[in-house]
């Protein structure tokens, strides 16, 4: 059983994680915070600057800046210049970019088996 | 034991469920002990159309739901010592003022005492080429459009000053999201203005509820992940601090949400940027050795804040006259319904091309690729997947007139008739846009302050 635990998979980060999208002008901010605290290495590990970058490169980001929370534990991502100008400027449906913690969550990451989430019924 | 304080949010945003503020005051009355409630209803640009909304009728340009969200709590607020605050003075306070005090008349209650703050529009004192842009909105292009409103973030100070003189119901106009549950805190502890560490109490308190049941389950929810209970009445949540600056956040009872470790800690991170570093106009707050501990159902402590005293600049939005938006949409479904969508699509861009419209145009395929996707189309563009049931095509555009943006959305009507095959469900809009930019201003240029008068007074 141990080993089956263990093994390495590759799964959506939502499985693993949960989050949560705020703006503010054309800056977007996303929480990434695991359901179990022994993911939050191995989630740090994979989700760099430069790989969040890579998700949001197609709505123009120009930077990404994360901060980190061990004690929550959780990761807080600042996303340059994502929001086509914002919600006051922006021609996209979602002017505030809250579903863009879902953009996040789609991403993929290993973990081991006993850190995912099973997929609901 | 003496009871905590309890600050209550009924509102989280202008637009929120109107009947959330019973149950929070129904709370808050059983639990006997002292407490205020507060409706967060301002959003940044909240303001700026509720000036262009006081330009059409000089007696509006506040908070619309205003009546329906106080009628059902004002009178039970006012027998059992529960200051109301709430930032629904949007544009016009004063205006507020007068509709709550009628209210109260109606409620008979002629001598409820009534606090409004001023001192947030700063048009007349703010001089914008002199100041210097708050950094994240830097890379904005403003477009030059005209002032339609200019705000500076007030403290809790006026607010409590308010509340020190009797008022039982206070009404701001712009001012720190976390300052409208941080100001009944200050007044009833006494808290001095430097007590940094106390303040950071509050305003977490603040920031945590200001949002409303985005804090309780709300937002949080994602059924088969993050399930919560009865989540068409969901609670709105209730911060409970004592003496010693112990905060406790829960939420009304006998509603469905939840609070949990996980839903504070998507609130605590929510709008934040660096959590060393989070600026509000009474102190600058450090969440990096905060801790949530779940001490039973819906009870959560948050502890380890730290404060630091807030700058000396000032936040102050400004908004811009910012064009026009136009928009359309229509549906295909059935067979073939993608390859229609984007047939559409390309008619669109092509007819406002031909018709050399001054419009910057979006297309969306609702269905296959929207919201996560740019402005560019990539993802729409780029769609190798399975045929949907079901497309909508959306085009936006930004125009300088709205005659212009109105003319772009009407080519979306025009495809009822001239194609593709089979599209339907049009609808199409105008929408006036503002764009905001924010200054730092010298707090030493702002001049706040609150009157209170009794309700038959300000009904006057």
């Amino acid at each position: 059983m141990s080993d089956a635990k263990d093994a390495m998979v590759a799964v959506p980060l939502h499985r693993v994680a949960h989050g949560r999208a705020g703006d503010k002008g054309n800056r977007l901010n996303v929480s990434v915070i695991p359901y179990d605290s022994g993911a939050y290495e191995l989630i740090a590990q994979q989700l760099t600057e430069r790989r969040v970058l890579e998700v949001f490169a197609h709505r123009g980001a120009t930077g990404v800046r994360r901060y980190e929370l061990p004690l929550l534990p959780a990761l807080n991502f600042v996303i340059e210049d994502v929001l086509e100008g914002g919600v006051n400027g922006s021609l996209n449906l979602d002017g505030h970019g809250k579903s863009n913690s879902f953009l996040l969550l789609g991403v993929e990451v290993r973990v081991p088996q006993r850190f995912v989430r099973p997929v609901p019924e | 034991m003496k009871q905590p304080f309890r600050v209550g949010n009924c509102a989280g945003f202008s637009g929120d469920r109107v009947d959330a503020p019973g149950p929070v005051v129904d709370t808050l009355i059983e639990s006997g002990g002292p407490g205020a409630v507060f409706f967060e209803v301002l959003g940044e640009r909240t303001v700026a159309l509720a000036q262009l909304e006081k330009r059409r009728d000089p007696l509006r340009g506040y908070e619309p739901m205003l009546e329906r969200l106080l009628e059902p709590i004002l009178k039970r607020c006012a027998e059992h010592g529960i200051p109301i605050i709430g930032n629904f003075g949007a544009a016009n306070p004063p205006g507020a003022a007068r509709v709550i005090a009628q209210l109260a008349l109606r409620l008979g209650l002629p001598d409820l005492r009534i606090g409004v703050v001023h001192g947030d529009d700063v048009r007349e004192r703010i001089a914008l080429a002199a100041l210097p842009v708050y950094e994240a909105d830097a890379a904005l292009d403003m477009g030059g459009g005209d002032i339609v409103s200019a705000n500076a973030y007030l403290s809790a100070r006026p607010m409590v000053e308010a509340l020190a003189a009797g008022a039982q119901v206070v009404i701001t106009g712009r001012t720190g999201d976390p300052s409208l549950a941080l100001a009944p805190l200050i007044h009833h502890y006494g808290w001095a203005y430097d007590d940094w560490a106390r303040l950071a109490i509050g305003a977490t308190a603040g920031h945590l509820l200001e949002c409303g049941a985005q804090v309780t389950g709300g937002y949080y929810y994602d059924p088969g992940f993050k399930d919560i209970p009865d989540p068409a009445n969901i609670g709105f949540p209730i911060a409970e601090v004592d003496t010693d600056g112990r905060l406790v956040i829960t939420k009304a009872a006998r509603t469905g949400g939840l609070v949990n470790a996980q839903t504070v800690k998507e609130q605590l991170l929510y709008e934040i940027h660096d959590p060393g570093f989070y600026i509000t106009p009474d102190v600058t707050l450090d969440f990096t050795g905060v801790s949530v501990r779940e001490l039973g159902p819906d009870r959560v402590e948050v502890s380890g804040v730290r404060g630091a005293p807030a700058p000396e600049k000032v936040k102050a939005t400004v908004c811009f006259d910012g064009g026009w938006m136009g928009e359309g949409e229509i549906s295909y479904a059935g067979p073939n319904c993608l390859a229609r969508a984007r047939a559409a699509a390309e008619v669109l861009l092509e007819r406002l091309r031909l018709r050399q419209l001054a419009v910057q145009p979006r297309i969306d395929l609702i269905g296959v690729a929207s919201v996560h996707d740019g402005d560019g189309g990539a993802k729409w563009r780029g769609y190798n997947g399975g045929e949907p049931d079901d497309v909508r095509v959306r085009l936006a555009v930004s125009a300088r007139t709205q005659d212009d943006a109105d003319q772009a959305a009407r080519e979306v009507l025009a495809l009822y008739c001239c194609g593709p095959a089979g599209g339907g469900g049009v609808r199409w809009r105008t929408t006036q846009r503002i764009r905001t930019q924010s200054y730092l201003m010298p707090r030493g240029d702002l001049a706040p302050g609150a009157r209170v008068l009794s309700a038959k007074e300000m009904a006057r």
